[in-house]
């Protein structure tokens, strides 16, 4: 039943890339709202599979590396429609879908049973903790598509060159604005889940700050955004630079999800 | 009856042909009136813009209309004859009408897809009903171009990009910035293109305006006009700090803001984004400025470029905008046959006879018993009875009277025939 409704939200979040990406090239209001349309019964399907992964568990899941990459896109589109339902930029879905996608298609690949919790895990600290620093590194996915659209669009104004979705794209105050506001939206969560998370550890293992790898991607990504923000507010470093900057914190994001699940050490090996 | 139009365009005529042909203000209704008024002509509307006059009729006989009309203008604007014959084009018929749909939907304008022609056409007609000079067919047909102008205008993307550098200048600042509303706009200099420019700028909402010019009694007459801050053209660069929007055209030889002194504007803005549109030749920014995050420099052949590209899809469109035009000819050629006396006579005799043929089964289905001879007797009673009903109707039809076209649509209306949906059936 879970593992349904899991191949459901990813099949329909795969038509939606396709879909998504037809959109970037056939502007066309039916497209578009096919699209949102696929999105959203691949979010009713996901959200359903992740309830029902609760029920049966009995805690939130988010205890091994499937159920963190399928929460970790969940998030994303959580965010997508929150943003769409206030901003309608429906176009970031075209630069949002294909990293949902891939997240999805790499937590289909991982080993998907329900087992016990070790009993380090069982504690409040497990939802605080994973909800928090997934809803960041997701506004941090949308900064990273915001900061994509942003480069994009910036071509085409420096370049003189006014073609392809040049009309499509908001303008770019907006798109930097909307950067700005979703870094300011994920540091926060990131700095809770870095607290949250050196709480948990001394209540479980007795010392706040272990220098796991995860511990120390997490504080990398801390400072990336941390600088993100403060050369916006002190020395002006806006549009194009924060682009950049918020697209490679996202990447860097990316890199120790995935990396330290390959080197496979530290605490945090369960997710 | 037949659909008629003289005119002279931006094509075929110059701009002083164009004014002398113009028909302003009170002279247009006196005009109509007269245009109406003229032994050939049933229904009358007259177009006129600075780009085109035109004269739409609904005529009896083309080559009488177009002498009488001919004679008409060359009277009413005392102009020379073989000029007006040199300029004048005449359509009728088909062509007519595929001019009508044409001019409607921007296809014959100037500026292709420029959407005032759709505003002017509707006023044009409006004023004739008004004027009471339109009858059933020019009303048909003036409703038939604006609808068949709102479909292309829908359904291609012909009046989609801007294709002017005005309009160039305003759809790139909505593409950097947020809300125009809340940014401060600089003119530097004063050239004419400059002023229409900042002219169409303002007419999108800014929130303060400053003008910088050489001489500064011409600044502080501009200001005044786009109510706006002078300052001496010195002072421009302190101004710059907080100003979103440069347009450029002072006429100085040579640069008058370099890269480095930009860099210091931007440093004091904190790198919020400036656009600078130069529009001098020689150019007055140094084009190395556009290197520079959140300077965005577009000179006069940048802007050029934009409206030459979609000038281009324009043109696209527009292809795709005749075969629509193409598409709409059809259905309405059908419709005009149809005004014509003989389908109607018919659909009404046809009308009728069906009557008589279900009320005389009804009758016949009540009264079984008859016999063959009652039967026949009360057929003929029915014939005779239509007959004598629809005789005077047709007979006034046949007779091709002069209002002909108001009493087959009052017919029509009447007995509740549409002949045109019946051939399409």
């Amino acid at each position: 039943m879970g593992t349904i409704l899991f191949e459901l939200a990813l099949i329909f979040y795969f038509a939606a890339t396709i879909v998504s990406i037809i959109e970037l090239f056939k502007e066309k209001k039916i497209i578009s709202q096919i699209m949102l349309f696929l999105v959203g019964i691949g979010f009713a399907a996901h959200t359903a599979n992740i309830i029902y992964r609760y029920v049966v568990a009995g805690h939130i899941p988010i205890t091994n590396f499937h159920e963190s990459t399928s929460f970790f896109s969940w998030s994303i589109v959580l965010i997508f429609f929150i943003l769409q339902f206030r901003y309608k930029v429906s176009i970031l879905c075209s630069f949002v879908m294909p990293v949902v996608f891939v997240l999805m298609l790499s937590s289909s690949m991982l080993p998907q049973e329900i087992k016990p919790l070790s009993p380090v895990l069982q504690s409040y600290w497990l939802t605080i903790h994973t909800v928090v620093a997934f809803l960041g590194n997701a506004a941090f996915a949308l900064a990273f598509g915001v900061g994509t659209m942003y480069l994009v669009q910036e071509h085409y104004v420096k370049s003189k060159h006014l073609g392809g979705i040049f009309g499509r794209l908001p303008s770019l105050q907006t798109l930097d604005a909307l950067n700005y506001k979703l870094i300011t939206l994920g540091f926060p969560l990131l700095t809770l889940a870095i607290i949250t998370g050196s709480l948990w550890a001394e209540s479980a293992w007795g010392s706040y700050w272990r220098w796991d790898p995860r511990e120390v991607w997490s504080l990398t990504t801390w400072f990336i955004y941390a600088i993100i923000i403060h050369a916006r507010l002190v020395a002006g470093w806006r549009g194009k630079r924060a682009a950049i900057l918020s697209i490679a914190g996202f990447l860097i994001i990316l890199a120790a999800f995935f990396g330290i699940k390959v080197l496979g050490k530290g605490l945090h090996v369960f997710i | 009856m037949k659909i008629f139009v003289a005119g002279l365009n931006h094509n075929t005529a110059d701009v002083e042909v164009r004014e002398k042909m113009a028909f302003n203000g009170s002279r247009l209704e006196e005009g109509l009136r007269r245009f109406r008024e003229l032994p050939d002509v049933e229904e009358a509307v007259i177009l006129s813009t600075c780009n085109r006059v035109e004269l739409y009729a609904n005529v009896k006989d083309s080559t009488k209309a177009s002498e009488s009309i001919k004679a008409f203008l060359s009277d009413f604007h005392d102009i020379n004859r073989s000029l007006l014959d040199k300029a004048l084009y005449i359509y009728d018929d088909i062509n007519a009408i595929k001019h009508i749909f044409r001019v409607a939907s921007s296809l014959d304008s100037m500026v292709v897809g420029e959407p005032q022609i759709l505003g002017q056409l509707k006023e044009a007609f409006e004023f004739a009903l008004e004027k009471k000079t339109t009858g059933i067919l020019l009303n048909r047909l003036m409703k038939k171009a604006i609808s068949v102008a709102k479909r292309v205008r829908r359904d291609t993307r012909i009046a989609e990009n801007a294709v002017s550098i005005s309009f160039a200048a305003v759809e790139l600042a909505k593409k950097i910035f947020t809300d125009l509303s809340e940014k401060v706009f600089m003119l530097l200099g004063a050239g004419e293109m400059a002023e229409l420019a900042a002219r169409h700028l303002m007419s999108n909402g800014v929130k303060e305006v400053i003008v910088a010019n050489r001489s500064y009694n011409r600044a502080c007459e501009l200001a005044r006009e786009f109510n706006g801050k002078p300052v001496k053209l010195d002072d421009f660069l302190r101004e710059m700090v907080h100003s979103d929007i440069v347009i450029c055209s002072t006429g100085a030889p040579h640069y008058i803001l370099l890269k480095d002194q930009m860099q210091r504007v931007m440093k004091e803005r904190k790198q919020r984004p400036v656009f600078l549109i130069d529009i001098s030749v020689p150019r007055n920014i140094d084009p190395k400025i556009n290197d520079l995050d959140n300077v965005y420099l577009y000179n006069i052949d940048d802007l050029q470029g934009i409206v030459d590209a979609n000038m281009f899809e324009r043109k696209k469109e527009a292809e795709k905008a005749e075969k629509i035009i193409e598409e709409e000819i059809d259905p309405f050629l059908k419709w005009l046959s149809s005004l014509d006396s003989v389908p109607t006579i018919v659909a009404l005799r046809e009308k009728a006879e069906e009557i008589k043929r279900e009320e005389f089964e009804k009758l016949m289905n009540r009264f079984p018993d008859l016999d063959e001879k009652q039967r026949k007797a009360i057929e003929c009673m029915a014939s005779a009875i239509i007959n004598k009903l629809i005789h005077p109707p047709t007979a006034a039809l046949k007779e091709d009277p002069e209002d002909k076209d108001l009493m087959i649509a009052i017919i029509k209306k009447l007995y509740g025939i549409d002949v045109e949906e019946k051939e399409n059936k």
